[in-house]
């Protein structure tokens, strides 16, 4: 039975929230888990629900892994070829595809991030290609390789276990070429767009970062992330950070609501994945209303306080 | 100063793509830069400018056609290119990293690199890596910004939930470009004209002599299927929205 090695990936002392689904993808076979802040043991408990059977420390003499990526994806390669895993899994998130890029460099092993499906048996994955209009299917010709998974592809899958802990020091001379000095996080209380399961987006025609207060109460109600289309980012509406799509980010809620959204190919070509997506538009021909499940024709102002009242009851 | 800036052919975002075959794609459709490699293009030819001296390459591995790619690049600024020919247009990122980092190699090398953080065809997210790799410097991608002082760079990523994470890398580095950066120009229609006069260099891909053992193999390629059109709710609004919430829940949702 193939093992497979799974990046533990954590903010802050917390494990990210979409690891649970990374161990999903990793098919109900043995799972070893690479750590780099050396918190395995306060995470053992908690990742053994999910079938992971052994932890891994990694350290490095003299220096944190999380603040050195080229130290931290190196460790991630040693531990590959130590613990002798068929493959190394990870979330595809901006800090997870840095690290499994170079971690499979590292080890010269075949590659594919914001993986969408996974069969390790076969070493095949499927991802999106031409901005998702397309799905590739990918053989990776050797073993082990390397496989980011887009976040909340795979429902977590309880399987309880036993989990050892174990450490690793790994000999990163030389791997100081990049240092991580400091991490703003200005944004932080905004919820993660890219881990989010519920998005509530807004258009141009919200006319004023102002007006995003309105997206935000509903967010509120349901749990959900707020995001913003390239045209609403552009006037000056949202930060960067919000925009969804093509230049922006990659999401896959298993709700979308676009509130005065076009539709365009580029705002698709971040949230088609979307497992439910709801349009509000005043324009019923606006591209939108084709691509979406269901549809409501009025004004984002008036739909959208109704729609937060509505979620109170 | 040189700096090389990595750009790739790609078909246009807005274009409908059709599959014609297990991996194969009407290639009839507008292709362009790719829409990353644009701020790498403006940030590199807006460091030369800044510093007053120097140059700035444009290297492309694509087909013959992707010479217009490079024609535009061009009229931003770019002073020369070169293209190493292939007519595959999914390649290994290996493989590319290779043909870039030798052609880069033969010319000279370069202070910086540039790349986008990613193509849109492919969206492999590798080839920055490999490139570094092969030139046996630093890497970093999602670059917001970026302050060169000496044999050093400041750099922003945008890290999770809209986090900005700063680093410092040496210098020279391959940098992968994202919007954020900068806002790439619009060419003017001299800077247009004057392109047309700009060199490409033109080399096959065979004639590097590389060889690069195939890790990912493309086996197939599928249309995404596109949803039908929307069931409209209809009512007043109240009505509506009391419809979704009851959908939402029956789908599980919220």
């Amino acid at each position: 039975m193939p093992r497979i090695g799974v990046f533990i990936e954590a903010t802050n002392q917390e494990i990210k929230p979409s690891v649970p689904g990374v161990l999903a993808a990793a098919g109900g076979n043995e799972v070893v888990g690479f750590v780099l802040d050396g918190n395995a043991e306060k995470y053992k408990e908690h990742l053994a629900e999910y079938g992971v059977t052994e932890l891994v420390n990694l350290a490095a003499e003299g220096i944190n892994l999380t603040e050195h990526p080229v130290a931290a994806g190196h460790a991630l390669a040693e531990a590959v070829t130590s613990t002798g895993v068929d493959a190394l899994l990870g979330v595809s998130s901006p800090t997870g595809n840095d690290l499994l890029a170079r971690a499979a460099v590292d080890l010269k092993a075949p590659a594919a991030l914001d993986c969408i499906d996974i069969d390790v048996a076969a070493r095949s994955v499927k991802k999106s290609h031409f901005s998702g209009k397309a799905i590739a299917t990918i053989e990776m010709t050797s073993s082990p390789f390397v496989c980011g998974i887009r976040p909340n592809t795979f429902e977590p899958v309880s399987r309880p276990a036993d989990c050892t802990v174990s450490e690793k020091t790994v000999d990163v001379a030389g791997s100081d070429s990049i240092v991580i000095t400091s991490v703003d996080t200005v944004f932080n209380g905004q919820k993660d767009l890219t881990e989010a399961s519920v998005i509530i987006s807004g258009g141009r025609p919200m006319g004023s970062s102002d007006n995003f207060k309105i997206l935000e109460a509903c967010a509120q109600k349901l749990d959900a992330a707020v995001g913003a289309s390239r045209a609403a980012v552009d006037a000056g509406y949202a930060p960067h950070s919000m925009q969804v799509g093509q230049t922006g980010k990659t999401v896959n809620p298993k709700l979308y609501i676009g509130c005065g959204l076009s539709g365009s190919v580029q705002h698709f070509a971040g949230m088609k994945t979307a497992k439910v997506i709801v349009a509000i538009n005043t324009d019923k021909d606006a591209p939108i209303f084709s691509k979406s499940d269901y549809g409501i024709i009025g004004d984002l102002f008036e739909v959208v306080p109704a729609l937060t009242a509505a979620l109170e009851k | 100063m040189r700096i090389y800036v990595c750009v790739k052919h790609v078909p246009d975002t807005a274009a409908n793509i059709h599959i014609t075959g297990p991996t194969e794609y009407d290639g009839k459709v507008k292709y362009v830069a790719n829409p990353y490699d644009e701020y790498a293009v403006e940030e590199a030819i807006s460091l030369v400018e800044k510093s007053g001296q120097g140059e700035v390459v444009a290297v492309c591995v694509g087909s013959g056609a992707a010479a217009n790619t490079l024609k535009s690049v061009m009229a931003m600024g770019v002073h020369r290119s070169i293209l190493v020919k292939t007519e595959a247009q999914f390649s290994d990122s290996n493989l590319i990293a290779k043909a870039l980092a030798t052609v880069i190699g033969q010319d000279g090398g370069g202070d910086l690199i540039f790349t986008g953080k990613q193509s849109v065809d492919s969206e492999g997210m590798q080839t920055s890596y490999h490139l570094a790799a092969e030139l046996g410097i630093p890497v970093a991608t999602g670059i917001v910004s970026l302050l060169v002082e000496g044999d050093q760079a400041v750099i922003q990523r945008e890290s999770d939930g809209g986090a900005r994470e700063t680093l410092s890398i040496q210098t020279p580095c391959v940098l992968g470009a994202t919007k954020g950066l900068n806002e790439p120009r619009f060419p003017k229609l001299p800077d247009i004209l004057k392109a047309k006069k700009k060199e490409i260099k033109e080399i096959e891909l065979s004639e590097l002599g590389i060889t690069a053992e195939e890790k990912c193999r493309l086996l197939s390629l599928e249309p995404v299927k596109q949803r039908s059109e929307a069931r409209i709710l209809e009512g007043s609004t109240e009505e509506t929205v009391a419809e979704l919430v009851k959908i939402l829940k029956e789908e599980k949702v919220i």
